[in-house]
């Protein structure tokens, strides 16, 4: 038992640098692929033709692909046609598509559950489309949607360790690594899975408590 | 472009043995933990509770390394595909004990106390009463995430597995034609997941009408 112990101290520096990229990659592809998810959201319930099919193909096609084929699809896909790209911004491209392919539709989703009596109250009130959607529409489709997508980002940072297969150094490629020189694999993936269990476990206790708290019926607007 | 596609097929029997082999092993194992989960005893159903978050808390590709390379580098031998099997089976195993969870709250208590009522044995109960509900409350959800596992597991290919996503990691270093090469990949998953909905709608239309007979 010491004597894991021991290792884990010595490689849990190197695991730690790697446990800060994972979390910068996901940060920063929720933050492009949340907005984005949501425009994507409002092009897929426009009314308009022209802008509601590409939308929709746009928003199936990352919804259908696994998440390593668009990670790869970036890092490997795009120098074909002289685009190259860092694993860095690769995997942040692909997952912030992924994110947005996903969240639009939790997003929608969350759209739609808002009273229709809402969006005509704020014609009468004398908005605008645009600020009927600011001030009284998204507030409230946000509202439903927090829950589902706070899940989804743990899905997301859970879906970072797939940039293993694109050379980024995040946890599990710094844990492959240290395994490959040690022979010590199973210690250091342990220690790799409880840095990942450290943080998704709580996080999905906290959203199932917020779900219940924010349960339709226990604040009911009048 | 052909010469790829082809390529690319020869994964699909090993994407399609790794996904049908997780998920029935996800099915099976799931209902022990649910079984777990819903025991009597608080100190049993803490564990099913504890075993449930810590499979979904990390993800697959570690599960899959500490299988393959963890269990099976120095403990016992096993293949690239048992491993994959073995990892995403046991993932699918905490979703499907959810999903079970739900399915059990969604039968109408009304349904236990009739068959109460007309002196049903417990196995009776259990295969003529809750079992039939069960499964019907259960499909959509299912075939849902049997869909989501379709995908996952790509990363079989990371341990080797031959599946679509190798083909396609090895066709690309041959050809430099990443971005057809990956495009095609991509449809190859998009067509194998429409069967899987289609099939789980047949079948959920179909139980519905043997039960309101």
């Amino acid at each position: 038992m010491n004597e894991i112990l021991s290792q884990w101290a010595e490689w849990f520096p190197e695991l730690w640098k790697g446990f800060v990229l994972s979390l910068q990659v996901t940060a920063i592809s929720l933050v492009f692929g949340v907005f984005l998810g949501l425009l994507l959201a409002l092009g897929v319930s426009a009314k308009g033709r022209a802008v509601r099919y590409p939308a929709l193909v746009i928003v199936e096609l990352g919804r259908g692909a696994p998440a390593l084929i668009l990670l790869q699809y970036f890092y490997f896909g795009l120098p074909s046609v002289n685009l190259t790209l860092s694993s860095f911004w690769a995997a942040v491209l692909a997952l912030a598509y992924c994110t947005a392919a996903y969240t639009s539709e939790i997003i929608r989703g969350g759209l739609e559950a808002v009273a229709r009596g809402q969006h005509e109250a704020a014609e009468v009130i004398g908005l605008d489309r645009v600020d009927a959607l600011r001030y009284v529409i998204l507030p409230q489709a946000l509202r439903v949607a927090l829950p589902s997508l706070l899940g989804f980002s743990i899905m997301m940072f859970q879906a970072s360790s797939l940039c293993f297969t694109i050379a980024l150094p995040e946890i599990v490629s710094r844990a492959s690594a240290i395994g490959s020189s040690t022979f010590q694999y199973m210690p250091v993936l342990v220690l790799a899975g409880l840095m990942y269990a450290a943080v998704c476990a709580p996080a999905s206790l906290g959203v199932a408590a917020l779900e219940r708290r924010l349960a339709p019926g226990q604040h009911a607007t009048p | 472009m052909n010469d790829i596609l082809s390529m690319l097929l020869t994964g699909v029997p090993w994407t399609l043995g790794v996904t049908l082999c997780a998920f029935a092993t996800g099915v099976v194992l799931g209902f022990a933990l649910c079984a777990l989960r819903m025991a009597r005893s608080r100190g049993l159903a803490a564990l099913g509770a504890a075993i449930v978050l810590t499979l979904r808390s990390i993800p697959p590709i570690v599960w899959l390394f500490f299988i393959f390379f963890g269990i099976g580098g120095g403990y016992l031998s096993l293949s690239p595909f048992v491993a994959a099997v073995l990892g995403l089976g046991l993932i699918t195993a905490a979703q499907m004990a959810e999903v079970y969870r739900g399915a059990f709250a969604a039968i109408p208590e009304g349904q236990y106390e009739a068959a109460h009522v007309l002196n049903l044995s417990p196995p009776q109960r259990f295969f003529d009463v809750v079992l039939p509900q069960l499964t019907r409350i259960s499909i959509p959800t299912a075939a849902t995430y049997a869909i989501g596992l379709l995908k996952d597991s790509a990363v079989a290919s990371t341990l080797g597995v031959a599946d679509i996503s190798f083909q396609a990691y090895q066709v690309s270093q041959q050809t430099f034609q990443g971005l057809g090469v990956y495009s095609a990949a991509a449809l190859v998953y998009l067509v194998l997941s429409v069967p899987v909905a289609l099939a789980s709608r047949w079948v959920s239309a179909s139980l519905q009408r043997r039960i309101s007979q």
